[in-house]
């Protein structure tokens, strides 16, 4: 073997070692991540932490059911927003729409979903909260209605697509007319497609905050209503974080390993659901 | 196309209507033409929320350093700058590792150890940023406290970058966490690039005499180089829109200075912690004005990368691979 030659092949292994190097360094971060916040939540999450108000500063204990209240109406809305429109402007894509109206529509959605969260905070100050004088759950819920909107749309069309045009034919050639088509062959066809699409948009806005800054806004107690100001899981983290209490910092990372959990958990049920086979069997 | 066949064309707009077919293309068409109004809505408010801002300081808005409140003067260059430098730090830690890890993925490892790091590195980029910055303020600051900035003010202290008190926060810390951030999307995207490259490509390399290395880096990555430009480019314009994990670790002071130990500002920090708050009518729109900016930064990025990431999937598609 040539020096040259040698000098090639050691060269080759090293910077092959390296990319390996590179990918276990990018995989672990998730694993520092868990373990970290496992490390400093797990000892402060009990079940005061599921069921009780935030307590005074000073004062130890307390918990923030209110948040996880908070945050599951927050959630509860961005759903009721985003997922109808993401779903039925999907079908209008997938199956109703000329070539321009859909360029259109789905240019609109990779702009919306390129949005920084901090401006679609912006949008739901300036729209929901300056006009109504408050900040609320309602404009919360909007905000982050808006981020899942083309997160839902653009992989829900997706699916939709992946149908095979035979299923569509034959329901047609039965004599179904092409809602009924819709409704009783297409979207059953690609359901799992379109659950695995919602779950992962629903966890995408689960753990934003920039958009709550300025519309839920932040609550130490129970939410009064819908058109009052709520607090919830990722926001709580932010403001306990920053703040100088060590008490609150122990209930920052518990909240942190709870949201994480959460969002974690549902990533990994959306994926399972796709995995578990293709949404059609193939002939 | 699934639209509009021989069949839903050839029946009478009447017995469509009759059977729903019309109402569901309706009702439908509602939906999707409501995703165009909100985002036209959402371009059309912040242009006209930052109009007095607009008006009042015209380019020096951009040029000024002065963000003064109570005198209703702004300038933004020191978030501008902020923004800047956190983004580009964070690219210079992330671009090689996340293309490096990204080769690993696509190129080295067996499909099965692929599929299952790539289900790794999307649940990392699944993982919210307000984790990031809690992680970020009481793991990461400490260590580059203690650590990593007397290191480098030791070792590369003679450059201005890395002097200065080490405080632990500031635009280092923010661009570190930024580029734990981004390192997911620029594994993803690239690996999916890198794998539409025709195996030819490769084997050609291969039978000249390359070794494996060489075939990677002189002949795939040049291949895959658009779409790996495409993965930066959405890696940058997620860098710079980054709201809760630089607002936790940059130190929120409005200030330019040269040293990447000092505490900075960014525009999305600014507008998170001020806009509630804000003073003044111009004020308010200013901080708009800055969410305007920031807007068509992350929109000029994207589309960039959407054409990049397209087009270099399409070439390699065109070969007959998917």
């Amino acid at each position: 073997m040539s020096p040259r030659l040698r000098w090639r092949k050691i060269v080759s292994g090293f910077m092959l070692t390296m990319t390996g190097a590179c990918a276990l360094v990018s995989v672990s971060a998730l694993f520092l991540i868990l373990g970290y916040l496992v490390y400093h939540g797990g000892t402060s999450i009990s079940w005061n932490f599921f069921t009780k108000l935030p307590a005074p500063v000073g004062e130890s204990g307390g918990g923030m059911a209110n948040a996880i209240l908070g945050s599951a109406k927050l959630l509860l809305l961005a759903s009721l927003v985003g997922v109808p429109i993401g779903f039925f402007g999907a079908i209008y894509l997938a199956e109703f729409s000329g070539a321009t109206s859909a360029f259109i529509v789905r240019y609109a959605a990779d702009l919306l979903n390129g949005v920084p969260s901090i401006v679609i905070g912006i949008f739901a100050y300036s729209l929901v909260v300056l006009p109504f004088k408050h900040f609320s759950t309602l404009s919360g819920g909007f905000a982050l209605g808006l981020m899942m909107i083309p997160i839902t749309l653009r992989s829900t069309e997706e699916f939709l697509r992946a149908v095979p045009n035979s299923l569509r034919e034959a329901a047609m050639a039965l004599g179904a007319s092409k809602s009924r088509t819709i409704a009783t062959v297409i979207v059953p066809a690609a359901y799992r497609g379109i659950l695995t699409a919602v779950l992962l948009a629903f966890a995408r806005v689960a753990g934003e905050t920039a958009p709550l800054l300025f519309t839920a806004f932040g609550n130490r107690f129970w939410s009064q209503g819908w058109n009052q100001p709520t607090a919830a899981l990722p926001e709580m983290i932010y403001r306990y974080a920053i703040a100088p209490y060590d008490d609150w910092h122990r209930q920052a990372w518990a909240a942190g390993l709870v949201l994480l959990g959460l969002i974690l958990v549902i990533n990994i049920v959306a994926r399972a659901i796709l995995s578990r086979g293709i949404a059609v069997p193939r002939s | 196309m699934p639209s509009a066949g021989p069949v839903a064309g050839s029946r009478s707009f009447l017995s469509r209507l009759r059977e729903g077919d019309e109402i569901a293309r309706m009702v439908t068409f509602l939906f999707a033409a409501s995703v165009v109004l909100v985002t036209l809505l959402l371009v059309f408010d912040l242009w006209q929320g930052s109009v007095l801002s607009r008006h009042k300081f015209g380019f020096n808005f951009f040029r000024t350093s002065v963000w003064d409140p109570i005198f209703d003067h702004f300038g933004a260059l020191p978030f501008i700058y902020g923004t800047l430098v956190t983004a580009a730090v964070s690219l210079i830690l992330a671009v090689p590792l996340g293309i490096g890890a990204a080769i690993f993925l696509a190129e080295l490892a067996p499909a099965r150890v692929s599929d299952t790091l790539e289900f790794f590195i999307d649940l990392l980029a699944a993982v919210p940023s307000v984790i990031y910055g809690l992680l970020g303020v009481f793991i990461v600051v400490p260590l580059m406290r203690q650590y990593i900035q007397p290191a480098l003010k030791h070792t590369l202290g003679f450059l201005p970058l890395f002097q200065g008190p080490a405080y632990g926060i500031g635009f280092l810390t923010a661009g570190i966490v930024l580029a734990i951030m981004v390192i997911p999307y620029i594994i993803s995207v690239s690996r999916e690039v890198l794998l539409s490259v025709p195996r030819d490509q490769r084997e050609a390399a291969l039978s000249l005499g390359s070794t494996r290395w060489e075939s990677t880096w002189k002949v795939v990555v040049p291949y895959a180089r658009g779409g790996i430009l495409g993965s930066i480019f959405l890696a940058l314009a997620r860098a710079l829109g980054e709201t809760m994990a630089v607002t936790m670790v940059i130190g929120n002071t409005p200030a330019i200075s040269a040293s990447l130990f000092a505490s900075g500002y960014s525009i999305a920090a600014v507008i998170a912690n001020e806009l509630t708050e804000a003073t003044s009518n111009l004020h308010y729109q200013s901080l708009i004005e800055l969410g305007l900016v920031l807007f068509l930064l992350t929109f000029i990025l994207n589309g960039l990368a959407r054409l990049l990431i397209v087009a270099t999937s399409q070439r390699g598609a065109g070969m007959g691979h998917a």
